[in-house]
């Protein structure tokens, strides 16, 4: 871990995907999936670029992990077509797609020794033995199993399983690798660590990732895109920012991250700034081209981080009671009640100790936002 | 202390069982074949009588040789018997193996609602006897039974096939006997098979049956071991099939230790045949083990 190197400047100018010219690398057109009379996946389109690090997010059942076994071969299409480098792989077996998988189980081969189960793929290739053995050698060395190659799976433990997991899955140097809950069965701390080489391996061998994982900091963490779904169809397809500052829906805004979300009517819309009239908090504005008739119910969304405790602003200001704080040491939410009931969320980042509270409970205070911080949804 | 007790009741009172009704009888049987038969009650000499003495018991002692063993080896049926068990049940335990095995991996893939009720089917057949079922066999194998009538009136043969009596018969009955001896163990192991490491082995270039060889297979390789020799082991002794449905040329040494016993009333020399028949089954059983066991020290140092 200590010898990372700095996240190469390509990947801050990396976003082939609002580049009209670039290929997509895996197309998925117009796939539906149905068990039954069950739709997992519903008439869904998405392209995924070369070296993209691609992050499927949703509570279970929502579909993300039918549309990975798609990819990987093996579910079929009931309708739509999957491309992969401009081939149609839709009725290619899973044994001839140029794509490997991480398991979520792992699913490792108990009665082979971890050396084995990562040269399995390699002898499926017939692969000659040398090479086998030197490439073998290769990925221990790159999840730092070297000293583990002899062992059986069962004598490992969770996280160096999933190491080998995915050593194995790298060996054939895929054209994509899917991963399908790659560290959900890893503790906090070593999920983290994981989440940083899995992204520096990605980089390093310039490979292609998809991930499915409900875990939004995961996919925050490790995507240079993220597409959040429900009932099979995609709700945003986005980078991690554009995700967290501008949700397309009050579905992605709450999956997202903390978020504030008032209820009110749209009062006028001009000038790229739309007037709020809220039951809440009065009359708040915020900055968003936007075409609504007056009138038209609206939500306003806002993260917790983004509201100031301050009084005697001319615009947004909410007044409430502090009826709660989560003291989590770098900050402090402050829930505060306001006169209608409702409980509106404000974080503060604890810059001194907190030896005497400024804000305490029961403290009548002011929160505001910059009109530029929330978004207006409609739904 | 008493949780100590209990645990050792536990323990002793299987070992007991063993003790008094395997282990004593084997004793008794062991010492008969080294006796010599006699026109007597019981038919052998010498008798052990603690009564009579220490120095009679001795003198008892004396007597006691290896004669049985050595006719054993003179007369080569026995050992064409040996030989011909060993074959027929070897070659019962394959093809039990090759029916049973798909019946096993079917169960497994089977949706789990229907499962116990599969289950069920294949312990089915024990509800009626061993006997009654192998006597079946006679009313289906025979020149006039229902096999060929079935196969003539299909038109697949004019002549009625001979069956029953031969080596055929005798290794339809065990196959057919001994079915969920196999069926249950394979099952067990299949039942366990992670379904992803299938998957895990198509995604990494295997086609389905390349994985069924190199996944399932090895996976299941207790269940195999254990179903075989579940069905091997009493096959070499089984008497009642070959019996029944077997013919002249059926050798088994199940039968030559029956004739002996009943009708040569010769005990010393049928104690000597079950002796040395599980000798004969004991020793691949323990050498097997063994081989397990160190397996099992070697992947856990």
């Amino acid at each position: 871990m200590a010898d990372r190197q700095p996240a190469s400047a390509s990947r801050k100018t990396f976003a082939p995907w609002s580049d009209p010219s670039a290929e997509p690398f895996i197309v998925f057109d117009n796939v539906t999936k149905r068990f039954g009379d069950f739709v997992a996946v519903n008439n869904v389109s998405l392209n995924v670029y070369e070296r993209e690090f691609f992050s499927l997010l949703g509570p279970s059942g929502c579909g993300k992990t039918t549309l990975l076994r798609m990819l990987a071969g093996f579910e079929t299409p009931t309708e739509g077509r999957i491309l992969l480098d401009g081939q149609d792989i839709s009725t290619i077996p899973p044994y001839r797609r140029p794509v490997n998988m991480m398991f979520q189980s792992y699913a490792l081969f108990p009665h082979m020794s971890v050396a084995d189960n990562i040269a399995f793929g390699l002898k499926q290739d017939k692969m000659p033995k040398p090479e086998i053995e030197e490439r073998v050698a290769d990925m221990l060395r790159l999840v730092k199993l070297e000293q583990f190659a002899g062992r059986k799976p069962h004598q490992l433990s969770g996280g160096q399983r999933q190491r080998v997991a995915l050593a194995r899955s790298l060996a054939k140097r895929p054209k994509v690798l899917l991963l399908d809950e790659p560290l959900g069965a890893l503790d906090k701390k070593l999920r983290e660590e994981t989440q940083f080489e899995l992204m520096d391996i990605q980089e390093n061998l310039g490979l292609t990732f998809m991930i499915v994982t409900h875990d939004q900091e995961e996919a925050m963490t490790v995507s240079d895109r993220i597409a959040v779904m429900d009932h099979g169809v995609f709700v945003q397809v986005a980078t991690p920012a554009e995700m967290y500052e501008y949700p397309n829906s009050r579905y992605v805004a709450d999956f997202i991250g903390d978020i504030n979300i008032i209820k009110g009517t749209i009062k006028s819309t001009a000038n790229g700034a739309v007037t709020l009239e809220t039951e809440d908090a009065g009359t708040l504005v915020v900055h968003q081209a936007m075409d609504a008739i007056p009138g038209t119910p609206a939500y306003i969304a806002i993260r917790p981080e983004k509201m100031q405790v301050i009084s005697g602003v001319s615009q947004n200001q909410i007044d409430g009671e502090v009826w709660d704080i989560a003291y989590l040491g770098d900050l402090s939410i402050y829930h505060v009640k306001l006169p209608s009931g409702a409980i509106v969320k404000a974080s503060q980042t604890n810059v001194t100790r907190l030896i005497e509270r400024p804000i305490t409970w029961e403290d009548d205070i002011s929160l505001t936002f910059a009109p530029d911080a929330a978004v207006v949804l409609l739904d | 202390m008493e949780g100590r007790l209990g645990r050792i009741l536990l323990i002793l009172v299987p070992y007991l069982w063993l003790l008094v009704f395997f282990l004593v009888p084997f004793v008794i049987v062991f010492k008969i074949s080294f006796s010599e038969t006699a026109i007597a009650m019981p038919p052998y000499l010498p008798v052990f009588d603690l009564s009579e003495g220490w120095e009679a018991f001795k003198a008892a002692f004396a007597r006691l040789s290896f004669d049985n063993y050595a006719w054993l080896t003179e007369d080569d049926l026995y050992i064409r018997s040996y030989l011909s068990s060993l074959w027929i049940a070897s070659v019962s335990t394959i093809i039990t193996l090759m029916v049973g095995y798909p019946i096993a991996y079917g169960m497994a893939r089977a949706p789990t609602a229907w499962r116990p009720t599969l289950l069920m089917l294949v312990i089915l057949p024990f509800w009626t006897s061993f006997l009654i079922r192998v006597y079946a066999w006679i009313g289906i194998l025979k020149k006039e039974g229902l096999l060929n009538l079935a196969l003539i009136s299909l038109g697949v043969i004019d002549e009625p096939l001979t069956i029953l009596n031969t080596n055929t018969a005798v290794y339809i009955g065990i196959v057919y006997s001994y079915l969920p001896f196999m069926v249950l163990p394979l099952y067990s192991a299949l039942e366990k098979l992670d379904g992803s490491l299938l998957e895990a082995a198509q995604d990494l270039g295997c086609t389905p049956i390349k994985a069924f060889w190199v996944v399932t297979v090895p996976l299941s390789l207790p269940g195999i071991v254990a179903g075989c020799f579940l069905v091997f082991i009493p096959a070499v002794g089984e008497f009642v099939i070959p019996d029944l449905l077997g013919g002249s040329e059926t050798l088994m040494i199940g039968k030559t230790l029956w004739v002996e016993f009943f009708s040569n009333r010769d005990w010393p020399v049928s104690s000597a045949v079950a002796v040395l028949l599980l000798l004969v089954l004991i020793v691949p059983i323990v050498l097997f083990q063994m081989h397990q066991q160190r397996q099992q020290e070697r992947e856990a140092g």
